[in-house]
């Protein structure tokens, strides 16, 4: 295996109490898989899982034990076969033991790979450790697991456990889990090993790392106090944004029937005086010109080199200042971390040192820095400490660019204290705000902080690969719809909206907004971004599916509603038609079987004219009106008519409607001169 | 072939934020600075910090000016600039009026875009100033001249270039009379003030705004309600709220021109969705974006014009041209997997848009490395939602309470992102407003944007060295000593951005000597020499080092990964002049090609042939 090569096993229980969880589990390591594939398509893989009935593996069957212990796979290279293999996951039957399993999977690594082999050795655990280990032949568990990960961390292998504890249920011992518990975390002090707890099918997804990145150094050197004193430090990005790969280009222009053709699409510049001529300038008659006011200044790379700014690699220190000095969103950058040269002890003491002061007086440390040599510019930024809570992990600092004076744009606004009181909350909304913020908490005491950045995962990312792996079996597959696990990012958690609700409710009630009825253009706009049912709606239309949830029918339920989503779907023009064809069809069905009041039907009506207004479909509107007003003369429902007077409703005057042909002072009176023949009759 | 890198490596999707911005960006502005010349000007001093003397209320005035222009070249190109001197001995305008003096350069119209020349003659500007332009009181009650009035009325003059509808017109007024009719007869005064403010309020009332930078005497605040209040239009309540603390220091005025200059933009309009049915209306700004050098224009050498730029696709089977959407492809499973364009950005697309709420975290949930890029400022607007004001108000005044910050997914980035939003209360300084009340939207990354790098630093079962108590204390007597006086985050100009616009202008006005910048990042040496400061670094370093600080220990194995050692003349194996000339060179390795490079300082990147003839280009010479 070639030393920036991983050798990974996946050691997944499948007993009972996880089954529900297994999907998740499944599409977690399929996405894992599938991005080896792409990216490190040499690593290896194997899978095992325990808590099945049956038992298949080495070590049973060479010296017995080790049941419900199941290898689905030996360490190989990265294939199709196991990317589908892991979305199919046998369902187990009995608790398994994740002890045994652990000594499998150590088996099958250290088998396959020898200690001074290179690369990397992995083993993720994801299990819900909830179910009672074997005790050992000989001594406690707490030797055998001490023996187990010193093994481990002698062959240099990484252990990775996640631990879902969404469901558990009443049946779980106590005792089980805590001992469980105590068992991980002697590994993780005695071998290179996390565990990481997780509660939601979200952050199960995002707490395995599914992109193995080589961790490169940005700067290895000084940090510089003064001359005199310098400690030797490395710097590596601590975040840095997982894009969406760059696809290729391809061109389809070579005939099928050439095999060799390569598809590839070459990008050309062609440098020109001017767009007609066909003249083409040479690199060396190019020059770089920079703006500046009005004009274009040529320089040339000479000039360049010899005038621009110079710089010299090194990290200096400027000095240490009162951390609520620097103002969280000052931050410019994804952050780098400074972490002590592994191999000095005394730099891993000065940093230690400096970074425990800087936490306990609550300082920080604005420093100057050049990653390379010759680099265009410098950095300003600051360090802030990152006290290690795990006893072998060195401490380091975090580094985070800030600002230059050009870099700000200060624009004044006004204090809040001085806006018109109108504006301005009164005590009990106050109130109402304070509870808001208090209970809608996504960190209480006893749970899991929800949304953690650190295992939340890219809800894109994850639909591409999904989308990807669609279209290698079918090229044209559908876009899948939204991932169900992903709506927590997206919307508020309806477990802690609907916990809360008398307090949503309040501030609802506390908080009317309504639409400023002065602009008639914008507030047009905001009809459409959310139509009356909820603005939930809207978003979910659009998000999560293309076809489920858009409304395509005006119902007999809710006819306003269906009609106004309808009418604002911008997916074609051909809606805002068919919404209004089915309103007048269900407005001519409900004055028809009107017994009683016909507010139902007036309301519709209303709406209708309000729709064609907004889509400016005078004519429909007009047209239709004539005609129900014939049906009501037809079918002698005279009572209906009235109410048509009492509430106003009028045709769609030309002030409203350019494209009306009718007149505004025939509007108003359209009922009023109709009806009265009628009447008399 | 060089290209301009920017343009290759754009992403096809770039955040629209970008574009947005610059959109708005385009719109113009047309300024005159108008300032007062009057003697009371050369005679008012006050206090400089920077250089810690006695500086002339004109002197202030010229340099803050100066300052802002040469931001407004660099930021803000396409605006249009004008100076009006007024209280002048001499007069140049278009009006022919006395004591008002239209300061300008060659090549250029009155008022026009700044160019290099005038912002190095404006620098000057103070140097010839009394043999050219002179300094004469023009607001005589006999003769009835006004030099005010005469001011305005060229500066609105002025600017009646450009339409009101596509551009922002501003005048910028510096004095430090607060009463420019004081001494004078009552109805001579009355008379004057009255025909002032109308010329100011007809200006007014073509679209031009007038905004006032006051300087006060030492000794005597400037006061503004003894007339400018109503040339600038200010009713009582707003007298409080707009008026900035008149200007004391050289330092403030700056400040203040340089937060004024900027017109306030909207970067975006955001829907932020409290819960269901509950929306209310935010703008969002771009306060912190990093500044950057501007795009390359690529030119001819012989005729410095631009050269027009195409860019071509070309099928490498066919070599034809391939026009319209190309698709792309994502290697995967043994095959090609095609996407249109059109399918790439439905898989981006998931959201609405819209910012919405999705919970609230303690202040200490959000760490120092959840950071991705510049954050956003949100401020409530009621212009299209009446209330959002007081629902934002009221949720900003709990959460710096409660010291918590809010959680929610917007969906106006792509890809869309968790966003922290932390409250922040309005700080005032001196100066006027340091930090604005509102919003600030820090975007959050995604668990596989982290990365775990302390891990690999661990040693398990071996704990990492921890100081002891004593050298913590030396360490925090280190700190103290080290402490930075009045600290601001951004007090530091960009030394690059400095020395290349340096450049541009001595390229510009074709002069020998480059303008001298500064590089105010460097650490401050003097500070750093203070007796104390040194024995405190010394006791510190004694603490961790012991006495032999160039002993250091190396603890465990030398690291293996760290090993590429330059490579010097002796390692060289072959005889590669030899091997080139008989075209042998293709032979080697790229590994040892690269070993000939590095022995003479050459580029290694590149392909085995790119690397081959930069050998022999090498060896021909």
């Amino acid at each position: 295996m070639a030393r920036n090569r991983e050798g990974l096993v996946l050691l997944i229980d499948v007993g009972p109490a996880m089954h529900s969880v297994l999907p998740d589990v499944e599409k977690a390591c399929s996405l894992l898989l599938q991005k080896k594939l792409i990216y490190n398509k040499y690593d290896e893989v194997g899978i095992v899982v325990f808590g099945t009935e049956e038992t298949g593996n080495e070590l049973a069957r060479e010296i017995g034990g080790y049941e419900h212990v199941t290898v689905l796979r030996n360490i190989r290279v990265v294939d199709e076969v196991v990317a589908e293999h892991v979305k199919q996951l046998p369902r187990g039957t009995v608790a398994g033991d994740f002890l045994d399993a652990v000594i499998v999977e150590m088996d099958m690594l250290i088998k396959m790979y020898s200690a001074g082999q290179k690369g990397k050795k992995r083993m993720c655990l994801i299990t819900n450790a909830a179910c009672p280990t074997k005790d050992p032949f000989e001594g406690t568990k707490d030797d055998q697991v001490s023996t187990i990960a010193t093994k481990m961390a002698a062959e240099g292998i990484k252990m990775e456990s996640i631990v879902m504890r969404s469901n558990l249920i009443g049946d779980a011992h106590e005792k089980v889990i805590e001992e469980n518990d105590h068992l991980l975390n002697l590994f993780s002090s005695n071998a290179i090993a996390k565990t990481v707890n997780v509660e939601s099918p979200l952050s199960l997804l995002g707490s395995l790392k599914t992109r193995r990145v080589a961790p490169v150094t940005l700067f290895r050197g000084d940090l510089e106090i003064n001359p005199t004193m310098k400690i030797k430090v490395w710097v590596y990005k601590k975040v840095a944004e997982e894009r969406l790969s760059t696809l290729q280009l391809y061109s389809d222009k070579a005939p099928p029937t050439d095999k060799f053709a390569k598809h590839e699409v070459k990008i050309d510049y062609d440098y020109k005086v001017t767009a007609e001529s066909t003249q083409v300038i040479a690199p060396e008659e190019r020059v770089k010109g920079f703006r500046y006011g009005p004009q274009v200044i040529p320089i040339s790379p000479d000039e360049i080199e010899t005038l621009k700014f110079k710089t010299d690699k090194g990290m200096k220190l400027l000095g240490f200042t009162e951390a609520s000095n620097i103002l969280r969103h000052y931050y410019m950058k994804d952050v780098n971390i400074v972490v002590p040269d592994p191999s000095k002890e005394k730099s891993v003491l000065a940093v230690s040192a400096i970074a425990r002061e800087m936490k306990e007086t609550n300082k920080v440390a604005i420093v100057r820095c050049v990653w390379r040599n010759g680099q265009d510019n410098v950095v300003v930024g600051v360090l802030t400490p990152n006290v290690s809570e795990r006893e072998d992990t060195p401490d380091s600092f975090y580094f985070n660019v800030l600002p230059f004076a050009e870099d700000v744009r200060e624009f004044p606004f006004p204090s809040f204290n001085k806006l018109p009181s109108s504006w301005k909350p009164d005590e009990q909304q106050q109130a109402v705000a304070d509870n808001l913020v208090k209970m809608l908490d996504l960190a209480p005491s006893a749970k899991e902080e929800v949304l953690l950045p650190d295992l939340t995962p890219n809800p894109v990312l994850q639909r591409f690969y999904e989308y990807l792996e669609l279209k290698s079996k079918s090229t044209d597959a559908a876009l899948p719809p939204m991932d169900e696990t992903f709506k927590r990012i997206m919307e508020q958690d309806p477990e802690l909206s609907s916990n809360n609700k008398s307090i949503m409710d309040a501030f609802r009630g506390s908080f009317e907004v309504k639409e400023n009825p002065k602009l008639k253009k914008a507030s047009k706009r905001l009809l459409r971004d959310k139509p009356s049912g909820s603005d939930d709606e809207d978003n979910r239309m659009i998000t999560y599916d293309a076809n489920k949830h858009k409304i395509d029918i005006v119902g007999d339920a809710n006819p306003i509603q269906d009609f106004e989503a309808m009418i604002s779907r911008r997916d074609n023009h051909d809606w805002a038609i068919k919404a209004i064809t089915q309103m007048k069809k269900r407005i001519v069905k409900l004055v028809e079987n009107c017994t009683d009041e016909g507010d139902k039907a007036l309301e519709c009506v209303l709406a209708l004219r309000k729709g064609c207004v907004l889509e400016q479909e005078p004519k429909q509107f007009n047209e239709f009106l004539n005609h129900l007003f014939e049906l009501c003369q037809e079918r002698k429902l005279s009572h209906f008519l009235k109410h048509f007077t009492s509430k106003k409703i009028t045709l769609i005057p030309k002030s409203e409607a350019p494209d009306s042909d009718v007149v505004d002072e025939n509007a108003d009176d359209y009922f009023t001169v109709k009806q009265e023949p009628m009447l008399e009759s | 072939m060089e290209l301009d890198p920017d343009d290759v490596f754009r992403d096809e999707d770039e955040d629209p934020e970008n574009d947005f911005f610059q959109e708005k960006e385009a719109s113009k502005e047309f300024v005159v600075y108008l300032i007062d010349a009057s003697p009371k000007m050369f005679s008012s001093t006050c206090h400089s910090e920077e250089e810690d003397k006695q500086e002339s209320h004109f002197h202030i005035a010229v340099s803050c000016i100066a300052q802002s222009l040469k931001s407004h070249i660099i930021n803000r190109s396409n605006d249009e600039i004008a100076f009006c001197f007024f209280n002048t001995r001499e007069k140049k305008n278009l009006q022919d009026l006395n004591g008002v003096y239209v300061f300008n350069v060659p090549e250029r119209e009155c008022i026009d875009r700044p160019t290099a020349r005038l912002i190095k003659e404006f620098d000057l500007i103070e140097e010839s100033f009394d043999k050219d332009i002179g300094s004469q009181t023009g607001i005589v009650s006999d003769s009835r001249e006004n030099s005010l009035y005469s001011a305005l009325w060229v500066a609105q003059a002025l600017l009646r270039k450009g339409s009101s509808k596509t551009a922002d017109k501003r005048m910028f007024l510096f004095t430090n009379e607060d009463d420019p009719f004081g001494n004078m007869r009552i109805s001579v005064k009355e008379d004057m003030t009255r025909t002032t403010l109308q010329r100011a309020k007809d200006a007014q009332d073509l679209g031009i705004s007038i905004e006032l930078l006051p300087l006060s005497q030492p000794d005597k605040q400037f006061n503004i309600i003894l007339f400018y209040k109503d040339l600038i239009g200010l009713n009582s309540d707003e007298l409080t709220e707009f008026m900035p603390s008149v200007g004391q220091k050289l330092e403030d005025m700056k400040d203040q021109l340089k937060k004024r200059v900027l017109a306030k933009r909207i970067a975006k309009r955001i829907t932020f969705m409290i819960c269901d049915g509950l929306s209310i209306e935010l703008n969002g700004y771009a306060l912190l974006r990093p500044a950057i050098p501007g795009s390359i224009t690529w030119l001819d050498s012989t005729t410095n014009l631009p050269v027009k730029v195409e860019r071509s696709y070309i099928c490498t089977d066919t070599g034809a041209i391939m026009q319209g959407l190309i698709q792309r492809i994502q290697p995967y499973k043994n095959q090609n997997v095609m996407f249109t364009m059109e399918e790439l950005s439905q898989v981006k697309r998931i959201s609405t848009g819209h910012l919405r709420l999705l919970g609230f975290k303690p202040l200490n949930c959000l760490k120092d490395y959840h950071n991705l890029k510049p954050s956003t400022f949100l401020y409530p607007s009621d212009k299209e939602v009446i209330g959002s004001t007081r629902a934002f108000i009221a949720l900003h005044r709990s959460m710096i309470q409660l010291q918590r910050f809010a959680v929610a997914f917007y969906g106006g980035t792509t890809p869309p992102r968790l966003v922290a939003l932390v409250a922040q209360e309005e700080i005032e300084s001196d100066g006027g407003q340091v930090e604005p009340p509102g919003m600030n939207m820090i975007y959050l990354p995604y668990a596989n944007d982290i990365r775990d790098v302390e891990e690999l630093h661990s040693k398990p079962g071996v704990a990492a060295p921890r100081p002891s108590d004593d050298q913590l204390k030396k360490a925090s007597a280190l700190m103290r000593r080290l402490e930075l006086n009045d600290f601001s985050v951004c007090q530091f100009a960009n030394p690059a951005l400095q020395r290349h616009y340096a450049i541009l202008q001595a390229i510009a006005l074709d002069e020998n000597e480059l303008r001298d910048t500064r590089d105010e990042t460097l650490p401050d040496e003097e500070g750093m020499n203070r007796p104390a400061v040194v024995k405190a670094i010394e006791q510190f370093k004694q603490s961790i080092y012991g006495d032999d600080p160039d002993e250091e220990s190396d603890s465990g194995a030398k690291d293996k990964t760290r090993k590429r050692k330059a490579c010097n003349a002796d390692d060289v194996k072959y005889d590669y002049i030899e091997l080139a000339k008989t075209g042998k060179l293709k032979d080697l390795t790229v590994v040892e090609l690269k070993t000939y490079l590095t022995a003479n300082n050459l580029p290694v990147g590149g392909k085995k042939e790119v690397l081959i003839n930069r050998i022999l280009t090498h060896i021909g010479k």
